[in-house]
């Protein structure tokens, strides 16, 4: 049977804000357990949470980036449940009146571009981190991450495969990055995600029963547990069984997704308006001063890339991939003036550099100063395309400019057309067989000369002045 | 609109509270009363007025972004009924 997949994807992105949410606790990760911790965030009685006025402008630049309605009005609710890691008893989110709704991002489907919905995106507080005594029937609680802000991200359900469940992870966690309002580091948990997937066979209008996936910390994981998950009710479905609605965790090691032991018991939120907070009500002006604080997006940075620097689509895309490395690009550009060479050595030996050693753009020990002056120094002809490889990787390793290490090296290029001769004349002299090929007709043997010549100067000599000294003393 | 003891029942699971098949009859019955005297407000045509969720009319209650020291982890767990060195300390649950 030819079936189709469709996934909704829910993500929740931890806010860069110095404090939490509704108290003045900081939000740094990694602080001693429950050192970040006050009555507000505890849950003691009779505390007064106050909404920090930053999450709210955050949610409002995620909202603009993603082509959202800011509702005029929006108001926190309660959801009630009962678990360690939330010691009030609920979690302050947003349920029917949510910060912004009716949004869509573009993603690269195959060759084409594609429209996904976003349903809403509304703020909450983050729940605290439980850790489980191997051998003892116990759990300890750390309650720092209890208040840190989150927002919410629920898409329609206009995924229609797991590599586009992907791609449209990769497109977010971008968008967020570039906003600066979420470091996106999935492993501390900064940007996580739920699926919800369902097949039916093509052409159908109704939707299959859904399973909802969780516990996946990285994009590959979350193409893994889908493209897992797809078979799966394929399976069932072609041998007659039922898809259960249930949520699902995705078991990194085995490459599975197993049911999660669920209580007994379907939960029911009991969500109602919290009364301790008031509603929020965002006029025409502050929405108009939050859009002119908007950075450019990467998709946008995209496109002017290729439409004013002349590079390909393909250069634009990786890059953009990372904000950083997209400044550290445009920033040599404006020095060198070389859009297309500039993309070449940025791709080409930056990036090589930096992968081998797994380090980000900025932690490059070549300056964007360094790299449009040794760009600059291939153009006059100081130094050769060649040498500038070899000079490349001695800027990286030492983190000097280029210049200090030609006059270190030596690594001046060979201009001096009677010292070049001399040369030619002596590597003519010493090759009387490939000569007489060469003048037999055999154009190929060119490029052995030309070795000779480099081999002989060390890689110095100016490429094109031995061409041409070459042609020269070979027509003879 | 009228509740049973079955809800009663309901509503005491999810807020984990014991209650005894006597007190259910009882707090079934005052519920009920509760709820019937709401109710009243149904007679009212609240047609074009729309809902609020606030009985206050103030909005936009503010706080700046700036950090004020916390507790401390020993004043955090202090009046737990089971700290553990840093951590307060639960029974067991994974879900």
């Amino acid at each position: 049977m030819d079936f189709e997949t469709v996934i909704g994807l829910e993500v929740h992105a931890q806010l860069t804000t110095e404090t939490k949410i509704f108290c003045t606790c900081s939000t740094t990760f990694g602080g001693a357990p429950n050192s970040h911790a006050c009555p507000v965030c505890l849950g003691m009685p009779g505390v007064l949470p106050v909404l920090n006025k930053k999450v709210v402008e955050y949610a409002m630049k995620m909202a603009l980036a993603t082509n959202c309605t800011i509702n005029p009005q929006n108001v926190f609710a309660r959801k009630n449940y009962f678990y360690p890691d939330l010691p009030k008893g609920y979690q302050i989110s947003q349920y029917a009146y949510p910060i912004a709704e009716h949004g869509y991002i573009w993603i690269e489907a195959g060759d084409e571009k594609k429209k996904i919905g976003i349903t809403r995106i509304h703020m909450e507080e983050d729940a605290g981190k439980l850790i489980h005594d191997e051998n003892n029937p116990s759990s300890y609680v750390d309650l720092n991450r209890t208040g840190v802000p989150l927002i919410e991200i629920v898409s329609e359900p206009d995924i229609r495969s797991p590599e586009e469940a992907a791609e449209y992870l990769k497109r977010l966690h971008e968008i967020l990055v570039y906003l600066e309002i979420c470091d996106g580091n999935m492993e501390e948990g900064s940007f996580r995600c739920d699926a919800n997937v369902s097949i039916r066979p093509r052409g159908r209008k109704e939707f299959g029963t859904r399973t909802e996936l969780k516990n996946m910390n990285s994009f590959r994981n979350v193409q893994r547990a889908l493209e897992y998950e797809v078979k799966r009710q394929q399976y069932r479905v072609e041998n007659g069984e039922t898809i259960v609605q249930e949520t699902r965790l995705w078991d990194d090691a085995q490459g599975v997704t197993n049911p999660m032991r669920s209580k007994e018991e379907a939960h029911d939120y009991r969500y109602f308006p919290d009364p301790d907070l008031v509603p929020v009500v965002i006029d025409a002006d502050w929405v108009a001063r939050i859009q002119s604080e908007m950075p450019e997006l990467p998709l946008n940075m995209r496109e002017r890339f290729v439409a004013e620097y002349g590079i390909p689509a393909y250069d634009a895309g990786v890059l953009t991939s990372d904000k950083a490395l997209a400044l550290y690009y445009e920033e040599v550009v404006r020095r060198c003036g070389q859009p297309k060479i500039a993309s070449n050595w940025v791709m080409g030996d930056v990036l090589k550099y930096l992968n081998e050693d797994k380090r980000s753009i900025r932690e490059c020990p070549i300056s964007p100063v360094a790299l449009s002056d040794m760009i600059a120094l291939i153009e006059k002809g100081t130094i050769s395309g060649k040498m500038a490889k070899e000079l490349v990787e001695d800027m990286y390793k030492t983190g000097k400019p280029p210049q200090e290490i030609i006059s270190e090296k030596g690594m001046v290029q060979i201009t001096d057309e009677g010292q070049l001769a001399q040369t030619i004349t002596a590597i003519i002299e010493a090759n009387p067989a490939q000569v007489a090929q060469y003048r037999a007709g055999k154009d190929k043997i060119f490029g052995f000369f030309v070795g000779q010549v480099m081999k002989a100067t060390g890689g110095k000599a100016n490429p094109q002045l031995v061409n041409d000294l070459l042609k020269k003393a070979l027509a003879g | 609109m009228k509740l049973s003891t079955a809800d009663v029942d309901y509503v005491a699971k999810l807020a984990r509270l014991d209650v005894t098949d006597a007190e259910k009859e009882k707090f079934t019955a005052q519920l009920n009363d509760i709820l019937g005297y709401i109710d009243k407000l149904n007679e009212l045509d609240t047609t074009g007025v729309a809902p609020m969720t606030h009985a206050i009319a103030v909005t936009n209650a503010f706080r700046e972004d700036r950090v004020v020291e916390s507790l401390g982890t020993q004043a955090a767990v202090a009046n737990a009924p089971d700290p553990r060195g840093e951590f307060f300390r639960v029974p067991k649950v994974i879900e």
